[in-house]
């Protein structure tokens, strides 16, 4: 299957490439995507990438993404490329870059933040590391594992 | 306009300033703000040392204080948020020190606030002006806090005086810091990873007492323990008694921020390393000279 074309062009949509193998599921999760949409959805796990070894895709029809999806996909897909489709045609490249803050996404985890405890307090956090991911809350400075963010956005 | 955080707001020479200021205080310098300035105490968790002793030194400058040291009789307590609290007392003062329960209260307050925050504790996060008192308490009793050996002993994990004071002393060169404490109270991560001085984690001072010019004892804060049953393991897992004491070094000095519960035996009060009640009389000029420093606009 190495050059072939596993599922179909799409007219209209979003091409999720590059995502590291086995991260898939996460990705339709922040899209909360369920299947009922309407939408066609192809997903493709653990196919050969000569970059990454192996990736996943995801391709979705009739749908493009807003900032604040691109930046939950910068979080646990890095690699990740998206590509707007119109009409056959890739009309836009989007480079996933991970902000230096992540605001008002993810949920410190420590239960005495003030994040936690009052609803003005938006959550902050600082990226320390890329790759390993490891973020800091700007606010009470708990850390924040890539493993940690991985299961906060699968909830 | 400056607030103050954590104690990596400070530079070393910030910490030299506030130093030089406060001792020519304590030798009889009278200071005095130049315009009536209000200083807002927001104290929504109980202190005793930390809240008089800012008043004090507010009152000293001549400043007027406003405030409560407690949530009741506030409109906290009726259910109004903090943040409301914090927008209120912009409007009516100059300055606002804050003690809160939550960590990151203080950032938080900072960034509602176009008045400079002061942090007196939040949570189990940060101390700072604790800790200008601790490292002027060593730097008074050895005319400098570099070239010795450090000795932090107790709860490293939740006591705010802790990561504060580690922090601070990353502005400074200390010889060696030995962090003490049983496994479950280890200092966290986090702040270990900033330090850029040498440091060991070990579980009892018995080895090391020898070597240590400054032992810093903290108490096991049972409020802090998110697991009561975490707390009951631990509670009385250190004491500084005369036997520990009698393996110190002449010149050494015993600092605790206060207060004390079993940590320290009361019967060692008057050996000549005992110098934490010498400290916390220390919090009224370093605080007077910090407070001068900001609402002076010097800062």
């Amino acid at each position: 299957m190495k050059n072939g074309l596993i599922v179909s062009k799409i007219k209209n949509g979003t091409v999720i490439d590059h995502i590291p193998a086995g991260r898939a599921l996460a990705v339709l999760n922040i899209l909360g995507i369920k299947g009922n949409e309407g939408n066609r959805v192809a997903l493709v796990m653990n196919v050969e990438s000569s970059k990454m070894g192996k990736k996943d895709i995801v391709k979705i029809e009739e749908r493009e993404l807003n900032q604040r999806e691109v930046e939950l996909i910068a979080l646990i897909a890095p690699s990740a490329t998206i590509n707007i489709i119109r009409n056959y045609e890739v009309a836009e490249k989007r480079k996933l870059n991970l902000p230096e803050k992540i605001e008002g996404i993810l949920k410190c985890p420590n239960p005495a933040c003030i994040t936690n405890n009052d609803v003005e307090a938006r959550s902050r956090f600082i990226v320390i590391s890329k790759s390993p991911l490891v973020l800091k809350c700007d606010y009470c400075e708990t850390t924040l594992t890539e493993d940690e963010v991985l299961r906060q956005i699968l909830l | 306009m400056r607030d103050i955080i954590s104690s990596l707001d400070f530079s070393k020479e910030d910490f030299l300033t506030i130093f030089s200021l406060a001792d020519e205080i304590e030798k009889g310098k009278r200071l005095k703000l130049q315009e009536e300035k209000v200083v807002a105490t927001a104290f929504f968790e109980p202190s005793t040392r930390t809240h008089l002793s800012f008043t004090t030194a507010a009152l000293r400058l001549g400043a007027k204080t406003i405030g409560f040291s407690s949530t009741e009789g506030i409109s906290e307590a009726k259910g109004e948020n903090f943040a409301d609290t914090i927008r209120m007392l912009e409007n009516y003062s100059d300055c606002i020190i804050i003690r809160h329960k939550f960590d990151g209260a203080a950032k938080f307050a900072s960034e509602i606030s176009n008045k400079p925050i002061i942090n007196a504790g939040d949570g189990k996060h940060e101390h700072p002006t604790q800790t200008l008192i601790d490292i002027y308490t060593v730097y008074k009793s050895f005319g400098s806090p570099d070239n010795l050996t450090y000795g932090i002993l107790g709860d490293l994990k939740y006591a705010r005086t802790v990561n504060s004071l580690l922090r601070g002393l990353t502005r400074f060169m200390p010889r060696f810091v030995y962090l003490i404490s049983p496994e479950p109270l280890k200092a966290r991560k986090e702040i270990l990873s900033e330090l850029n001085y040498p440091y060991k984690e070990i579980d009892s001072p018995s080895e090391v007492i020898s070597e240590i010019d400054v032992l810093y004892v903290t108490r096991i804060q049972k409020e802090r323990f998110p697991d009561e049953m975490e707390y009951e393991k631990v509670k009385e897992s250190y004491t500084v008694d005369e036997n520990l004491v009698n393996q110190m070094k002449k010149d050494s000095i015993i600092l605790h921020p206060l207060p004390r519960v079993n940590e320290i035996d009361r019967r060692i009060d008057s050996k000549p390393q005992a110098k934490y009640f010498y400290q916390a009389s220390l919090g009224v000029p370093i605080r007077m000279s910090l407070l001068y420093k900001i609402l002076s606009g010097e800062w």
